[in-house]
């Protein structure tokens, strides 16, 4: 369903992806793990077309993307919903508007069909009565939420979550893993989560990659990664610094 | 120093190219999309409606000054009576239309480019393109058209109240007589004066929109980028709105004979 070939992105002397290969099937929930700053965000941004890559390609079933106008890939984006780092919300908009955004542009339904999916949306994140809140009332937690609903409400086939628990308590985090699974076996998505959190990687992932020096460097299973003897992969796993290099 | 100059040059060349590249863009979505009525009627009353005391009180001092200072040269040769005429020309062709952008621009140019800029730096702009919606749609678009719409207005304005208290000013303070200065103003006022005034309103107003609008969605991260973009804004709307008002006076002059 998404898959990338050769994927390299510099900016300029620095190249942060360096042949990227990757491939999520359908209905598949892979997350991307690796340093911070090291490429993971860029990555899940050329996978909907916000970033062009310098070389390589980006393929969605089958349809390449990466050399596509803003004006095609809006219709690719279509397929596509995205949770924002900082969740991204509109500030002069409620949560409503938020959340019914992509509906009011289209035009297709009535005001009160689009209340009633902006309900559904909003229930489904339980942030019911939020609707007239705007995201400067809301907390860490409750901006990703409205976050999610605004990326739901049309059913897209691919959610991409970019850091979903990053800045959030682990009780918040935990709530917030838990829903990411429950989006994917309700509305049956395919999704790409990017993280340097492992606990939220071992709860949401069917598969983990890691991304380590511009390329992916492992592949494998929640288990076979936190079992893995690889020393980039263990060091990552556990936390564990390389004296001989600065990490900061 | 060559190598910075040239530099400097094909950078000032390149941000050309993309202004104009989003006014085409612009231009392209405002035939092929459907208009976004809620955004169009905000920026109409945020650029035109929340623009009238800055307008108003720009068109009226400038109208008075420009008659005081007018009528202090002319009275020395005894054409008193053809002061009210400079002014409606000067109003009406230059000083109105330039005075106006330019305070169009301070105020609305860099709230457009500060507000594109944070919407920028907190991803909200790449969030409305993972949303199917083009940024110039639903930002640039109704901003431009708003602006298109209101300047020519606001600087019909700032004439009318210019000339208004100039007029008051004259006769009252100045002593200038009734009949002889409204007969002359009407006589050296011609309708091209007015037409190359509108022309130019909407020239400015498309200057400073796309300048602003670029500015904002294009601007470095963080608050200093935020910041930059904003000034940025305001200095190159300003400094294209002088720049081009020599030569639309040229070619406006040549062209409509006024």
């Amino acid at each position: 369903m998404i898959e990338t070939r050769r994927l390299k992105k510099s900016f300029g002397p620095q190249r942060v992806l360096d042949g990227v290969d990757l491939r999520v099937e359908k209905g598949e929930s892979v997350v991307i793990i690796g340093r911070s700053g090291g490429g993971k965000s860029i990555l899940l941004k050329h996978l909907i077309g916000l970033l062009s890559p310098d070389e390589g390609d980006v393929l969605i079933e089958g349809e390449s993307v990466a050399w596509m106008s803003e004006r095609q890939l809006l219709g690719v984006r279509r397929k596509f919903g995205m949770l924002f780092q900082g969740a991204a919300l509109f500030d002069s908009l409620t949560v409503a508007e938020n959340v019914a955004f992509v509906l009011q542009r289209e035009g297709r339904l009535t005001e009160s069909e689009i209340g009633k999916k902006v309900d559904e949306a909003l229930a489904m994140v339980d942030l019911g009565g939020t609707q007239d809140k705007k995201p400067a009332e809301l907390s860490g937690g409750m901006r990703k939420r409205v976050g999610l609903a605004r990326a739901i409400i049309y059913q897209p086939q691919i959610v991409l979550y970019d850091e979903p628990t990053t800045g959030l308590d682990p009780i918040v985090a935990d709530s917030i893993d838990q829903l990411i699974v429950r989006v994917r076996e309700r509305l049956e998505v395919t999704t790409v989560a990017v993280t340097h959190d492992m606990r939220s990687a071992r709860r949401i992932g069917q598969r983990i990659l890691m991304l380590h020096q511009g390329r992916i460097h492992f592949s494998g299973t929640p288990e076979e990664i936190f079992q893995s003897k690889d020393p980039v992969v263990y060091r990552f796993v556990n936390g564990v610094s390389d004296p001989k290099e600065p990490h900061f | 120093m060559n190598g910075l100059a040239t530099h400097r040059v094909l950078g000032w060349l390149e941000g050309l190219g993309r202004i104009t590249l989003l006014g085409v863009e612009a231009a392209r979505s405002l035939i092929s999309q459907r208009v976004d009525w809620r955004g169009l009627t905000y920026q109409l009353y945020f650029i035109g409606v929340k623009s009238q005391s800055v307008v108003l009180i720009t068109g009226a001092f400038t109208g008075m000054v420009l008659c005081a200072q007018t009528y202090f040269q002319f009275h020395k040769v005894k054409m008193d009576t053809a002061t009210l005429a400079v002014v409606s020309v000067a109003m009406g062709s230059e000083l109105g239309p330039v005075l106006t952008a330019l305070m169009v621009a301070g105020r609305v140019g860099a709230a457009m480019a500060a507000e594109l800029g944070s919407m920028r730096v907190t991803e909200q702009i790449d969030a409305l393109r993972t949303l199917a919606t083009h940024p110039v749609d639903y930002l640039v678009v109704p901003r431009l058209s708003a602006t298109v719409l209101a300047l020519p207005l606001l600087t019909a304005e700032s004439i009318a109240v210019g000339i208004l208290a100039a007029y008051t000013v004259g006769t009252t303070l100045l002593g200038i007589d009734h009949a002889y200065a409204w007969h002359n103003m009407l006589k050296y006022t011609q309708p091209q004066h007015v037409v190359m005034g509108t022309i130019k309103a909407v020239v400015f107003a498309a200057v400073l929109a796309l300048i602003s609008c670029y500015k904002g969605m294009n601007c470095r991260e963080g608050a200093e980028g935020v910041g930059r973009a904003t000034t940025e804004a305001v200095v190159y709307s300003s400094i294209t709105i002088l720049i081009s008002n020599f030569f639309l006076t040229l070619f406006l002059t040549r062209l409509l004979g006024a």
